[in-house]
């Protein structure tokens, strides 16, 4: 299990060994037999403790602090492709068993024979976020003199900062799970995630900008000084003030660069969520059936890796009991593996890769990303850049959005420049670039050796589930994207 | 459909709810705070969802939840929990209490006037006792009606993304220490059907085409047969085969319902109360002024029995009532809760929204864009060139600036008739433009869900495709 020491009783999870409803594999294999008495082929049970705080600074006032607690066992028995789901929120055995049978449910009617449960054996897990102090046993006036130093940081940036908001939230979520075929783990999860935004006024025009980062870190997260407050809140106020002299954006076709780090977001959804393996199960992704055929230009390696230390993506187990781990998806163009769930790897007849992730308690896991990367090639950024006649500079974004089918994207850019003769000129206005996966990863043509991680501000949705994520790519020029503009 | 399923919600189980909600105001004000407000919600939930005939996922639970905010001279603490037993709300109060101490006063965040609180609950009719009695394998056999409708209905349909029947039952309850205390129950169901079918138009390049079609309703009786469902999702999927990029130009762009209530979802993102005191958004000092097309009018209605989107009082306790967002292209004053009404200097509209963990702020109810008087079929006809818009993909919206650009999906309109089907574009323009330029607004509205708009025309938008933005 993870090393997160020194957490006080009130951050413990009620079902942790030593507590209030401790939770032994006795006891889990009981509520197994039970959810499989119907027939299932398979159960476990997820229990999860979840504590949260949040502080926001608004007119230069701390407005509200805010924490919550949820607890929760979620029961899941598959039979076949098919999925029982029921959870409840009280330890009590009766509930606990109450959601057991539901689940077991799926299976009933069939004949089936329950399977046995398997004797429990506690995963080993390697440790990517070993928090000596949680933030969230460090006292508040800490963390809302953050709020304030970048408030203060933000307006001091420039005059026409008129407006600042600052929030600070952090959890700690602590889950342990027993799997009918005898898996048993326990992990402390850890996040936190600062946030400025910021609006600039000038002459009757306003421009909003936005910086932030955050991980799986405690509060030495902000002891860089690369990530501190203030340099979150001058980062919010720069976007705010450059983006005062925004233009309209072209539209049409042109040569896009885009910048390290953040520009991940766009292979997340270009070819991400096309190589969660349940939509290749199901034969509705555009990448189904191209495993071993060439997805991308020569220049692309595309990795999934849970375990970057402190990531905002990264994991010490998924959701399903299986260590978080490094997944090559694309090497040099050609597509070498799908991300997999436990119910996508045994279709495919692969081992699990520690992609099943779930919100919480209250839903089944499915693949997910965690940390998707863009790996680097060799050259020069300037140079990149310096290439380009006339083309979009993409640094910022608000996000994205892909339809798994067909592989048509957009994602949005909230921090963009026009490149003209190898130069950054004019701030261009909010614009979405829309375009379809597979075309244009083959249009990928030149790859910097500037790889960066982005801070982690990431979350994913998918069915209704949203997971924190990360991204990082180096920069990037796509020969030809669709930029969507309102200037011919 | 069997009955008995044990998750109906009852008077009684609103009742026992709302003594939930005093006794945490009483354990809040004991524990030192001035002012308490204490929602609590109970719901359950069952998703049926097939896939080529075989259930592929049901999930059953119940939910139960409180949230508390406490204010002690001035100051402001939010808090929730799942745990409600007696010692572990106390807990909370206490917990409470203190963390509001951390916050700074804020004069405003005051509770609502007592004079101003709801003091009778309306009857809006929200709860249909047959959805609860709707069980699991009921549920599968509508969704699997659904999806085989939808794939025999054309051979194109090669594959499925399945059909999913879901119903949600909850009660919710509210109290003050200012004296309000309300609670109400409510149901709805749903099911989508969503159908996959190949297009290889392009060899060298095979695509899969998917869509989907939905009927919702807070009562059982009322949702659309689930064949019919099937169907129409079909029709929507297999027109989209063959779909591809026009070029740039600017073009009328004709908004399909489905889409159109989004656009009128971003309208309010920009028009309410707290979008204005925080100046984060272009409509900011516009109140009166025409801000959109004469042909637009937009209300928020709270009372419409049986509304999916419908509430007998808001999240500050104040009664609610319909109130005018848009009225003939002239923006209305903007939708308040007490804080954002406070901020602004004003009344609040009785528009409040809460969630568990969270500070009140100005939501929309039932938000129904009015109809026009022409069909939609009428309004295509009379559509020289352009886009019909069937979905749009993205988050291309700022709202301090208006600028608006984002995906989207849909069919090409020549001299008033739809003939292929388009992918892969963006439309962009300003906001403000966008609303103003609506020159054509169909007569086809639907109350389905709790925004709602019928079609209409937008004259002009730019449309992003193949070439040019070259030089």
């Amino acid at each position: 299990m993870a090393t997160t020491t020194a957490l006080p009783a009130a951050l413990r999870a009620p079902f942790a060994p030593g507590g209030a409803s401790a939770i032994d594999a006795q006891l889990a294999q009981r509520l197994l037999g039970l959810a499989l008495e119907a027939g299932g082929d398979y159960a476990d049970v997820y229990f999860e403790f979840r504590v949260s705080a949040d502080y926001a600074l608004e007119d230069e006032q701390i407005k509200t602090l805010g924490r919550g607690i949820t607890l929760g066992l979620g029961v899941r028995v598959t039979r076949g492709d098919a999925t029982g789901y029921a959870y409840c929120e009280d330890l009590a055995w009766e509930k606990m068993a109450h959601a057991a049978r539901t689940a077991g449910q799926i299976a009933a009617g069939g004949g089936h024979k329950p399977v046995d449960v398997s004797p429990h054996t506690t995963v080993a897990l390697p440790s990517f976020y070993a928090v000596p102090t949680p933030s969230l046993v460090v006292p508040a006036p800490d963390k809302l003199a953050l709020l304030r130093a970048a408030d203060k940081a933000a307006r001091a940036f420039d005059p026409r900062i008129v407006k600042v908001q600052a929030s600070f939230a952090e959890s700690i979520k602590e889950v342990l799970l027993f799997t009918s075929d005898g898996r048993q783990a326990h992990d402390i999860q850890p996040m936190i995630r600062f946030g400025v935004s910021a609006v600039a006024e000038e002459a009757g025009k306003r421009q909003s900008g936005s910086g932030g980062g955050g991980g799986r870190y405690g509060m030495d997260y902000f002891a860089q000084a690369k990530t501190d407050a203030i340099a979150h809140g001058r980062e919010a106020a720069r976007v705010a003030i450059a983006m005062l002299d925004a233009r309209d954006a072209p539209a049409g076709d042109l040569p896009v660069v885009l910048g390290p780090g953040d520009s991940g977001i766009l292979l997340h959804e270009a070819v991400g969520h096309g190589l969660e393996a349940d939509f290749n199960r199901k034969e509705t992704s555009n990448y189904t059936g191209q495993l071993g055929k060439q997805v991308a230009s020569t220049l692309c390696t595309v990795i999934d890796d849970g375990t970057l230390q402190s990531s905002r993506g990264a994991i010490n187990v998924d959701d399903e009991g299986y260590a978080g781990q490094e997944n090559v998806l694309i090497k040099d163009g050609i597509l070498v593996a799908y991300m997999h769930d436990r119910m996508s790897a045994k279709h495919f007849g692969v081992a699990p890769s520690g992609n099943g992730r779930r919100e919480s308690f209250r839903a089944m896991p499915m693949p997910r990303m965690t940390n998707t990367q863009l790996m680097g090639g060799k050259d020069d950024p300037d140079e990149i850049i310096k290439s380009v006649k006339r083309g979009i500079y993409a640094k910022r974004f608000s996000g994205g959005q892909v339809n798994i089918s067909n592989g048509d994207f957009v994602f949005s850019l909230s921090e963009s420049y026009l490149i003209e003769d190898g130069k950054l000129t004019a701030p261009l206005k909010g614009v979405n670039l829309i375009g379809n996966g597979p075309d244009i990863l083959r249009k990928v043509d030149m790859l910097g050796n500037d790889f960066l991680l982005s801070d982690g501000i990431w979350t994913c949705g998918k069915d209704g589930q949203s997971v924190p994520v990360n991204v990082a790519t180096p920069t990037v020029r796509i020969s030809s994207i669709t930029v969507g503009g309102t200037q011919v | 459909m069997s009955s008995g399923s044990g998750v109906e919600v009852t008077d009684a189980t609103v009742r026992e709810l709302c003594d939930i909600a005093q006794l945490a105001v009483q354990l809040a004000k004991a524990a030192g705070a001035d002012a308490a407000e204490v929602l609590v919600r109970d719901g359950s939930e069952l998703t049926a969802k097939v896939r080529l005939g075989q259930p592929e996922l049901v999930q059953e639970a119940g939910s139960r939840a409180l949230g508390l905010r406490v204010i002690r001279g001035g100051r402001r603490a939010v808090t929730y929990t799942s745990d409600l037993r007696r010692e572990a709300i106390a807990a909370l109060c206490a917990e409470s209490v203190t963390l509001a101490d951390f916050a700074e006063a804020d004069e405003l965040a005051l509770p609502p006037d007592p004079k101003l609180l709801a003091t009778s609950i309306p009857e809006l009719d929200l709860y249909d006792p047959r959805v609860a009695e709707v069980d699991a394998a009921w549920a599968l056999k509508q969704a699997i009606a659904g999806e085989a409708a939808a794939r025999k209905a054309d051979a194109r349909v090669t594959n499925s993304e399945g059909a999913t029947w879901s119903r949600v039952l909850g009660a919710t309850a509210f109290a003050t220490s200012g004296g309000f205390v309300g609670g109400y129950r409510g149901s709805y169901a749903s099911l989508v059907v969503e159908p996959l079918c190949d297009d290889a138009t392009d060899p060298a390049n095979p695509k899969k085409r998917n869509g989907y079609w939905w009927t919702a309703s807070r009562f059982l009786a009322e949702l659309d047969l689930a064949e019919a469902v099937g169907l129409e999702a079909t029709r929507r999927t297999v027109a989209t085969i063959g779909s591809r990029k026009v070029d740039t130009q600017e073009c009328a762009i004709v908004f399909d319902p489905e889409v159109a209530r989004s656009i009128v979802g971003t309208i309010f993102s920009v028009a309410n109360g707290s979008s204005f005191w925080r100046k984060s958004s272009y409509l900011v000092g516009r109140e009166g002024d025409l801000v959109a097309s004469p042909l637009v009018t937009i209300v928020d209605d709270p009372l419409i029995m049986r509304g999916p989107g419908s509430r007998p009082f808001d999240g500050d306790g104040l009664p609610t009532r319909k109130n005018p967002v848009i009225e003939a292209g002239v923006l209305c004053p903007v939708l308040c809760d007490v804080y954002s009404g406070r901020k602004l200097g004003r009344a609040s509209t009785g528009s409040a929204g809460r969630g568990v963990g969270g500070n009140p702020s100005p939501t929309t109810s039932n938000l129904v864009m009015s109809a026009g008087n022409m069909t939609r079929d009428a309004l295509i006809k009379s559509t020289k060139r352009g886009l019909y818009v069937t979905s749009l993909m993205g988050f291309g919206f700022n709202a301090v600036t208006g600028d608006f650009s984002r995906g989207a999906q849909g069919f090409w309109i020549e001299n008033g008739e739809l003939t292929f089907p388009v992918s892969e574009v963006t439309i962009a323009a300003n906001f403000d433009e966008i609303l103003k330029r609506i020159d054509a607004v169909a007569d086809d509205i639907e109350m389905r869900s709790s925004t709602v708009a019928p079609t209409f025309r937008v004259s002009h938008m730019m449309l992003a495709g193949n070439s040019p933005a070259k030089a």
